[in-house]
């Protein structure tokens, strides 16, 4: 029997491991299509500072592209080490974008990396735009299929359960590729990965403006940033993916956890801006209301009602029980599959297998749940509200203050006085680790909002891990967080030693420090 | 066209492509890993070793990446039992190859020798851990894992790292560590001049005949010392099957009814012995290139052999007989298996292609002037 420590401990990790494979990943994502439209700049005017922009920015793309592959190797093998029973249950689902992945994308990226770094004087220049653009191209495929898996986590379609061999089998390949929630996933989270790069070069350039270094070099580097931040944070807001929020039971349940919405309200439904929830009473104390607004932003309409935790939580009740009656049948049929009787009555049920399941965390059987423990489930069947309240407001706070910083940085290039605006040039600075604070917390919204469900409807978390001992969970958390965080350590002090260095680290004698006849490196 | 049968069969002999794609590729990464500190006596040796890889590396480690996709989706059960069942051997692996990615971009960017040192030891880790490892699950494959199916298809697992450490997997650690250090000798070889391309030689000379002695021991050992597995009930190879629905029975000497059945199957061995012991030769009369593809036929000769032996068992479980996973019980579904196949026709020519391209952009010997010319760009 599977603890809940292992089960906690499980999730712990993946949260450890997978968040901190978020702190490179929307770097390398939108750094590598800075360096290709650097380097396009480069190839069409041959002028020679679009080369050392891309070959310096790519310096600080390597230290922290090896991070990326680092830690994102883990990603690849830890749902067989430690979510086995989930692997077994959907990989016949769930592995296919990832093998996919492997053969479109990983291996694009990952050739071609090499090549970008060695590759400048044994190629032609369009070869190596060529090169630049295709390591570009790598990272965007990858997250597409990843963001393909993911999102059938949250909205599992074309696929069906098949007892003979106890899994969920795939039905339709074009439908988990056409998944809507992928759609909006995908552009949400690589528009997310490009805010990441831009306000990376953004921020570092104005340091070097600040500091009146290699001017020349920060004001294109600055322009750049700045179009292409303004560009990809208004997708990421216009297009946020609270859009597809409406598709799916698991993704309205998430949206009315972010929103508190413990009632459903008259459409157009009010959004809260701000307010401090209290699921005891399930209420929201001081809450500040702006009228009609999460209607119109959730379902793009002014008539459709946004269901409210209550609503959720009712239809739930049903589903469990329908639940039960699956499970029992399911157990009838693999004692005796030519059952026809219980065949039928199973086929019936199966969509609501995955709540009968639910109750496994209570009672083994499922069928002899007390109503007691059926209510437990009901309650456990969203996720918590204060976490989704928090994370949410404060991603979006982050994406707001971006988008000032994006569209004032492009206001004043284009009256070519950006480097001037010294508070604007602090600012930006300073607000380097927001895009990464924004990441994170998304990545909570959208996983932690999954909860009670590794699979949504289908597979309960409890139920996905692999049957490991508390102990292997210890060690292994203890030996990820200090590998990771040693290398994250030596990673860091890097990326600072480059940065202060800043283009003179290409030793091509005409910036700053070598000016200045000091040699730093 | 694929009957489900017919596709199973190619999803296992794509499966071995894929290992043996993996081991030809990154296996002399690995190995070159293993010589780093031995073979380069100097700093500029060393990077010099370094970037005869360095530009390539991570291609190779994607075929590992991709394997482990791969098997996640067309062998689903088998990633889901193996990978946690041999956990602590698992995350061994992981934690050194972290090392790798970091060893080479960060180990030339700081000057300070310690640090280097330090990085290059990283590196020697980040190769010989995973071919230890590596050779290490072969061999428990093919002794069996203790692991134990229940009603459910869930997994249990008994057995920690220690009891993966028995005297015939330990010697296929010894078989497989003498192979890598081969294939990347003799890539070394190629790839460089003068005092490397001497020390490598040497290196290819001794590990050439340690392999073929060893391997030829192993052989020995799975006649007779160790207990093969055969399926006893009749199984039907055409419909979506549950792994708890048929009897296996353990045995002396059962690995070998293969070659009886498909004598053809004997030639994997014979390649294997007979590549391997010629790329010596061919290395010492400066034909890189040849003894290249030498060793690496040794190298897919070794998997097809252990791959080929084991057919159709793709996990045997010395705890459960009847747990036992072969192509048959542990396949995804028919659906799955043609769409997957339909994404490898597909993508894996573009992908041999373009690193062949990259490998034609970067050849060429790497020699210690280069490094000293461009002590900044190159790793």
């Amino acid at each position: 029997m599977i603890t809940t420590e292992v089960v906690d401990l499980s999730r712990l990790q993946f949260a450890v491991t997978a968040m901190y494979h978020f702190l490179f990943v929307p770097l390398t994502l939108g750094l590598s299509f800075i360096l290709a439209i650097m380097e396009s700049i480069y190839v069409m005017t041959g002028r020679q500072i679009y080369k050392d922009m891309t070959r310096f920015w790519g310096k600080l793309f390597g230290i922290n592209f090896a991070m990326g592959v680092t830690t994102g190797l883990t990603m690849e093998f830890q749902f067989g080490t430690n979510w086995s029973y989930y692997s077994h249950y959907v990989g016949d689902i769930f592995g296919v974008p990832l093998a996919i992945e492997g053969m479109m994308a990983f291996f694009l990226e990952s050739t071609f990396v090499g090549l970008f770094f060695f590759g400048w004087d044994r190629m032609s220049k369009l070869q190596h735009l060529s090169t630049t653009w295709l390591l570009a191209l790598g990272t965007s495929l990858s997250a597409l299929w990843i963001l393909i898996a993911n999102a059938w986590m949250q909205n599992p379609v074309g696929a069906a359960f098949n007892y003979d061999t106890m899994r969920m089998e795939l039905t339709s390949l074009s439908d988990i590729f056409f998944n809507p929630v992928a759609q909006v996933k995908f552009v949400h989270t690589v528009a997310a990965g490009y805010v990441t790069g831009s306000m990376f070069v953004l921020g570092i350039s104005a340091l070097y403006l600040l500091k009146h270094r290699d001017v020349a070099f920060a004001r294109r580097s600055f322009r750049i940033a700045s179009g292409f931040g303004l560009a990809a944070v208004l997708s990421v807001i216009v297009l946020g993916d609270e859009s597809g929020y409406t598709v799916g039971e698991v993704q309205r349940a998430k949206l009315a956890t972010i929103e508190a919405e413990w009632e459903t309200e008259e459409a157009p439904a009010s959004f809260t801006l701000i307010g401090f929830p209290n699921e005891a009473t399930r209420t929201t104390d001081y809450a500040i209301k702006v009228p009609y607004l999460l209607g119109l932003i959730a379902t793009r309409s002014i008539d459709e009602k946004v269901d409210g935790l209550d609503v959720i939580r009712a239809r739930k009740r049903h589903r469990i029980e329908n639940g039960m009656i699956a499970y029992e049948n399911l157990q009838i049929l693999r004692g005796d599959k030519t059952n026809e009787i219980a065949k039928a009555i199973f086929e019936q049920h199966k969509v609501d297998l995955g709540h009968g399941l639910l109750l496994k965390k209570y009672t083994e059987n499922v069928v002899d749940a007390t109503p007691a423990q059926i209510e437990l489930a009901i309650k456990d069947s969203v996720p918590k509200v204060a976490p989704m309240f928090w994370s949410f407001r404060g991603m979006v706070f982050c994406g707001v203050l971006m988008l000032f910083i994006f569209a004032a940085s492009f206001y004043f290039n284009m009256k070519r006085d950006a480097h001037n605006q010294r508070w604007l040039l602090k600012l930006a600075f300073w607000s380097i680790p927001l895009p990464w604070i924004a990441s994170e917390l998304g990545w909570v919204v959208a996983e932690y909002g999954r909860q009670p469900w590794t699979i949504a409807n289908i597979l309960p978390t409890h139920l996905s891990t692999s049957s490991l001992s508390s102990g292997q969970l210890y060690s292994s958390i203890a030996g990820f967080v200090v590998m990771y965080t040693a290398l994250l350590v030596i990673e860091l002090f890097l990326m600072v030693k480059y940065i202060r260095l800043g283009p003179s680290s290409l030793h091509t004698g005409k910036y700053y420090f070598e000016k200045q006849g000091v040699d730093h490196v | 066209m694929f009957d489900y049968e017919v596709l199973r069969i190619i999803w296992w002999g794509l499966l071995v492509f894929l290992v043996c794609g993996f081991a030809v590729m990154d296996g002399f990464d690995l190995g070159i890993g293993m010589l780093l500190p031995f073979l380069g006596k100097t700093d500029d040796e060393r990077r010099v070793i370094i970037n005869t890889i360095g530009p390539t590396w991570e291609g190779n480690q994607t075929w590992l990446v991709t394997l482990g996709g791969i098997t996640f989706g067309a062998w689903s059960i088998v990633y889901a039992v193996l990978f946690s069942g041999v956990y602590a051997g698992l995350l061994l692996l992981l934690f050194a190859l972290f090392l790798r990615p970091v060893g080479f971009d960060y180990r030339s960017k700081v000057e300070s020798p310690k640090w280097r040192s330090f990085w290059d030891w990283g590196l020697f880790v980040g190769g010989t851990v995973p071919a230890v490892v590596l050779s290490l699950a072969v061999g428990n494959l093919i002794v069996g894992l203790p692991f134990e199916l229940d009603a459910d298809l869930r997994s249990t697992y008994t057995g920690g790292l220690f009891d993966l450490f028995q005297l015939f997997p330990l010697l296929c650690v010894l078989v497989g560590v003498s192979l890598f250090l081969m294939h990347g000798a003799v890539y070394l070889h190629w790839k460089t001049e003068s005092f490397i391309a001497e020390r490598a030689q040497q290196v290819i000379r001794v590990s050439s005949i340690l392999f073929v002695l060893l391997f030829l021991l192993a052989g020995v050992w799975v006649a007779f010392g160790i207990d093969g597995y055969r399926v006893t009930s009749a199984i039907d190879t055409s419909i979506t099957a549950n792994p708890l629905h048929k009897t296996v029975e353990k045995g002396a000497g059962l690995w070998l009814a293969n070659y009886g059945t498909y004598p053809w199957l004997l030639l994997a061995p014979i390649i294997t012995v007979i590549a391997a012991l010629s790329a010596p030769f061919f290395t010492a009369k400066q034909h890189s290139a040849t003894a290249f593809m030498l060793s690496s036929l040794a190298m897919m000769g070794a998997i097809v052999t252990a791959g080929g032996s084991m057919f159709p068992f793709m996990l045997p479980s010395s705890l459960s007989a009847v747990s036992s996973l072969t192509i048959w019980d542990a396949s995804a579904s028919h659906y799955t298996m043609k769409m997957l196949l339909a994404a490898t026709i597909v993508f894996m020519p573009i992908v041999i292609a373009y690193t062949s391209w990259v490998y034609r952009i970067m050849r060429g010997k790497v020699t210690v002037e280069q490094i000293q010319e461009n002590p900044h760009t190159l790793y």
